[in-house]
């Protein structure tokens, strides 16, 4: 079983193929060409360098966000494309998820935090459990300072990471001491992890129609918010 | 057959098309976002392009599937890379390369107004170059002297409001609602359109067009006068409008010696326009190409027909090409 991977959910993009062997080849490329110039050509040249073909593909696995609107759009309509022209079934997964695989071997509160622009941050809390995390909040989205005032709340030791949480290093470090940053190594979700954890769930098909997948957004567009508080004034 | 699937979603559109050969229509599939945008009074960008990603893959699978093709049989996927909304026009980029790479076939990225001046080619076979070219929608209002396929000359255009634009923004002024060319179309039927003059902007002076004076005087007209028949005002208005278009237009024709005019975009909708073009064509003994209602709007066809022709003139286009917003017409 081949996975192809795409990853726009944040400044950063990426591509990966993977298999029961683990990583293939993976690509990425934080800064440069945006995300709808270089996704298509990074898959191609990547599954020349590895010497696949797009037709042994059987998976597709996308990062659903939440994260930028825009890059996920592109990662989403790329993905619904090759998994209907592959006729292969899609796997979603989260930027959020993604990020906290990343520190999974850390004992304290795992917070990964994604800049949502606008002063806001996408985030959710895990904590390490055998075989990986297991996400204890729903996702949300909300000042830098909310997120602050939550994890004083916790009194715990906190560990946050992602591109939210080096922007807003400033807010979120707050005075009490138990919230560690992590730093620029862990400022982005990656398509390699994205095929990891999307294997085992290949393997238990847990699929999702190319039509069905859509970006977690976890905010309305503004001119609906401005029309519901008219209609509500 | 050279069959081009194309796809269009610079707006609030979600087309997709199968095209053969530049002319020949083998399905052409609109998913109108109307509905969604009504409430806000014009196309919300944000929206827009939420909705795309919803639903163009199901209209591109409708388009292949009236056509009666599958997937690899197309000889290439073409796309509008601009002008547009950036964050709709990049999900029908992305969707368009992922495409022609799985499929192994070209890509082609497409101007969205050298598309519509490929409509007239998909309804009239016999159309013959060089024309005139009146493009009115609500972005654009251009005359463009079409010479052969990718060679165009740009001979008059507005100077401050688009001919559509002008429609959509008394339509809202008069509580009519959107989209605004439809809705002044409808009442203007029941209104008088000699009962107010109202100014032709530029009418005659070269090829420019200028409309937001027309707009301004029925806002102060309607404001001094309350009690006027609201449809006598929208056929006024359309009335103005449309005599600007049509004199230009054949202004055009005269100037350059064409033998006909097409007309293409959104506005080419408009009743009015379409009989008052006519009647001048027919008076001047030149062709007029009226395409249907369905090719004038935004659409995948003409989107389909125009990559095709690209394909030949240019070959392909590469697929680390983006969305530009403010991209221009080609001009030669
Ligand atoms: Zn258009």
């Amino acid at each position: 079983m081949i996975i192809l991977g795409i990853e726009t959910a944040t400044q950063q993009v990426g591509c990966a193929f993977g298999g029961v062997e683990g990583v293939l080849a993976s690509f990425s490329s934080a800064r440069g060409r945006r995300h709808a110039e270089t996704l298509v050509p990074a898959i191609q040249f990547l599954a020349e360098q590895a010497e696949l073909d797009l037709q042994q593909v059987s998976v597709i696995a996308v990062d659903i966000g939440p994260g930028l609107f825009t890059g996920l759009r592109v990662g989403i309509a790329t993905a619904k494309a090759l998994a209907s022209a592959l006729r292969v079934p899609v796997i979603g997964l989260s930027s959020l998820d993604l990020l906290a695989h990343q520190v999974r071997r850390t004992n304290r509160l795992i917070v990964p935090v994604v800049d949502a622009k606008r002063g806001e941050v996408f985030s959710a809390t895990y904590r390490q459990v055998p075989g990986g995390v297991q996400r204890l909040s729903d996702f949300a989205v909300g000042s830098p300072q909310d997120l602050a005032n939550e994890l004083l709340a916790h009194r715990e030791e906190a560990l946050l990471l992602g591109d939210g949480a080096i922007r807003y290093a400033e807010e979120l470090d707050g005075d009490a001491g138990n919230v560690e940053l992590a730093g620029v190594a862990n400022a982005y979700p990656s398509a390699s992890d994205l095929v990891e954890l999307a294997h085992p769930r290949a393997i238990r098909e847990e699929f999702v129609p190319a039509r069905e997948i859509e970006p977690l957004y976890l905010r309305k567009a503004d001119a609906e918010i401005n029309w519901q508080r008219r209609e509500h004034a | 057959m050279s069959s081009v699937l194309g796809i269009e979603t610079s707006c609030d559109e979600t087309a997709a098309a199968v095209v053969d050969e530049g002319r020949g229509v083998r399905s052409s599939v609109v998913s109108s976002q109307i509905d969604l945008h009504a409430r806000f009074g014009g196309v919300v960008p944000e929206i827009a392009s939420r909705a795309h990603v919803d639903l163009l893959t199901p209209v591109v699978a409708e388009a292949l599937v009236e056509a009666g093709l599958e997937g690899p049989d197309v000889a290439a996927v073409a796309a509008t890379i601009g002008p547009g909304l950036i964050g709709s026009l990049l999900v029908g980029v992305s969707h368009a390369k992922a495409l022609a790479l799985v499929w192994g076939v070209p890509f082609v990225g497409v101007n969205h107004l050298e598309a519509h001046l490929y409509a007239s080619f998909l309804e009239e076979p016999s159309l013959e170059l060089p024309v005139v070219v009146l493009l009115v929608s609500g972005g654009h209002t251009l005359l463009i002297h079409m010479e052969a396929p990718g060679h165009y000359r740009l001979l008059g255009q507005t100077i401050d409001d688009a001919a559509g634009e002008a429609f959509d923004k008394v339509a809202r002024f008069l509580g009519l609602g959107y989209p605004g060319g439809p809705a002044i179309d409808r009442l203007a039927v029941e209104g008088d359109a000699s009962a107010i003059a109202f100014p032709r902007g530029m009418r005659d002076e070269g090829l420019d067009f200028s409309f937001s004076g027309v707009k301004t005087s029925v806002i102060t007209y309607v404001r001094k006068h309350p009690q006027v028949e609201t449809a006598d005002v929208a056929a006024s208005f359309q009335e103005a409008v449309v005599d600007v278009l049509v004199t230009k237009a054949a202004r055009a024709a005269d100037q350059v010696g064409a033998k006909g005019i097409c007309l293409a975009g959104g506005v080419a909708a408009n009743s009015l326009l379409r009989e008052r073009l006519l009647d001048s064509c027919i008076a001047a003994g030149r062709q007029a190409y009226l395409p249907s209602r369905a090719m004038c709007t935004d659409n995948a066809a003409m989107v389909a027909a125009a990559g095709w022709w690209r394909l030949q003139s240019d070959g392909p286009t590469s697929l680390a090409v983006g969305a530009y917003p403010n991209l221009r017409l080609p001009l030669s």
